[in-house]
């Protein structure tokens, strides 16, 4: 089984070059999407704007309500009902996250190993950094 | 300085092909580098490797890369636990690096426990990585270069591995997180205490359709249960234990003489030793004896585990031990 997903982000060369090429119109940008991305992705997903979203890569549940941001899977001390070893009235972020990412087509995008986080982009639009081709490293 | 030798390598026994085990001593709970020796020595005839924790459950002990140094002194192959818990990737970086030059070579990756349930709640948790990204660090490292892509020259001698937890949901999972751990460059597995043998079975048989037991030797945990006290404690307080209610009752019904309920922890422990021996694809045990190093002798003995060490002449053992600086003797 390929641990690489079959459902990545691509955005054409072109965009990404034009964006790289024209920082402010990047920083004008990022302006107007920052907050309807914030808002809207707090509300709905409970986004803590890593600026390196994988949502559609966790079932569409953000790893980083995780109290030790896992964004590789859960960690070994999830209780027997599910819930997270740290808040215990809280659903663990990643039996959420298997539980839905069934439904989901791309759903093998689940056991891809997700790099490391890169900090320098925390607060940053995850949609603009998709967009200009910004994204974390990959580590591997 | 020379890099100590260490004296049988962990790897060598897992290359063996024969059962592997290997046990975790308590790391020591204060500056006397006696008592993490004294511990040692305690286990170091029946197992190939040991495991030092590294802050277990938030609570501060000696740093595990301070400890295994110690036992590379004693001749031990010492298996390093690193969580990413108290480091951020470069603190992590430094650390394995250090530990190669001492002769640490074993690793295993965790992400560690949250110090909500140690002593000091109030720390600040890192968690700059995780353990899959943490032994991506390691493979990389052990590729001669660091995260930024510098060359390291020359690399550092790391064996990864990792844990995983069969007893915590989600259950379906489990296996497939153990081969994201090992395409991120987990070369051994050690897994999370089995009391319920139905549910490692389970997960077994996950591993093998995946092919895993056939990547990477795996190692099952086992622990050896010194009251009723300590099993109903394990059940209700330790999130990802699974003691199941009828070992709870033995437990009980052992009474309370402290002979006869240790030496029913230790033989339940041995129940499931055999009982694990009958499911394909482990490699080998790993006994946690949770501070009773004392209980690894009887179970090694009673569950006839053997470490490769043991069919070495024993002149070459005198030899070996003989050499180098070793701690001050604990006498207690």
């Amino acid at each position: 089984m390929p641990l690489t997903s079959s459902f990545k982000l691509e955005v054409p060369a072109g965009v990404r070059r034009f964006l790289r090429r024209h920082p402010r119109l990047t920083r004008a940008l990022e302006r107007v999407v920052l907050p309807i991305e914030a808002t809207g992705k707090k509300i709905v997903f409970g986004c803590r704007m890593c600026g390196q979203c994988i949502l559609h890569e966790t079932g569409l549940t953000c790893p980083m309500g995780c109290p030790k941001t896992l964004r590789n899977g859960p960690c070994g001390g999830v209780r027997m009902n599910g819930h997270c070893e740290v808040v215990p009235e809280m659903m663990c972020v990643w039996v959420k996250a298997e539980r839905r990412s069934r439904w989901l087509p791309w759903r093998r995008t689940i056991v891809r190993i997700q790099p490391s986080l890169d900090w320098s982009l925390a607060g940053t639009s995850a949609w603009v950094n998709v967009l200009a081709g910004r994204r974390g490293k990959e580590t591997s | 300085m020379s890099r100590p030798a260490p004296f049988v390598r962990f790897e060598d026994a897992l290359r063996s092909g024969r059962a592997v085990v290997t046990c975790e001593i308590a790391s020591g709970d204060s500056a006397d580098a006696g008592d993490i020796v004294r511990r040692a020595r305690l286990v170091r005839d029946h197992v190939d490797a040991v495991n030092v924790p590294d802050n277990t459950a938030g609570i501060v002990h000696v740093s595990a890369l301070a400890a295994s140094a110690i036992l590379v002194r004693e001749g031990i192959d010492p298996i390093m636990h690193v969580t990413c818990r108290d480091r951020n990737r470069l603190a992590l970086q430094s650390d394995l690096l250090g530990a190669s030059a001492l002769g640490v070579r074993n690793l295993l990756c965790l992400t560690g426990d949250h110090m909500i349930h140690g002593d000091q709640p109030d720390a600040k948790p890192v968690f700059d990585l995780d353990s899959l990204q943490l032994l991506v660090l390691a493979s990389v490292l052990r590729g001669g270069r660091y995260l930024s892509g510098r060359a390291i020259v020359p690399a550092p001698d790391l064996l990864p591995g990792a844990t995983e937890n069969p007893f915590a949901p989600p259950y379906d999972f489990r296996p497939q997180r153990l081969m994201k751990k090992i395409e991120a460059g987990a070369r051994f597995i050690q897994t999370q205490i089995t009391f319920n043998v139905a549910r490692f079975a389970a997960f077994m048989k996950g591993v093998r359709d995946l092919g895993l037991d056939r990547r990477v030797p795996i190692l099952a945990g086992v622990a050896p249960l010194r009251s009723a006290r300590s099993a109903r404690y394990m059940q209700e307080r330790v999130p990802g234990m699974e003691v199941p209610d009828a070992i709870v009752r033995r437990m009980e019904q052992a009474g309370p003489e402290r002979t006869r309920r240790e030496d029913e922890g230790i033989r339940i422990c041995v129940e499931i030793i055999e009982q694990l021996r009958e499911i394909p694809g482990l490699a080998g045990f790993h006994v946690m004896p949770i501070h009773w190093e004392e209980a690894v002798a009887a179970i090694a003995e009673r569950a006839r585990l053997r470490p490769a060490r043991a069919t070495l002449a024993a002149p070459l053992v005198a030899g070996v031990l003989d050499e180098g600086p070793r701690p001050r003797e604990h006498r207690a």
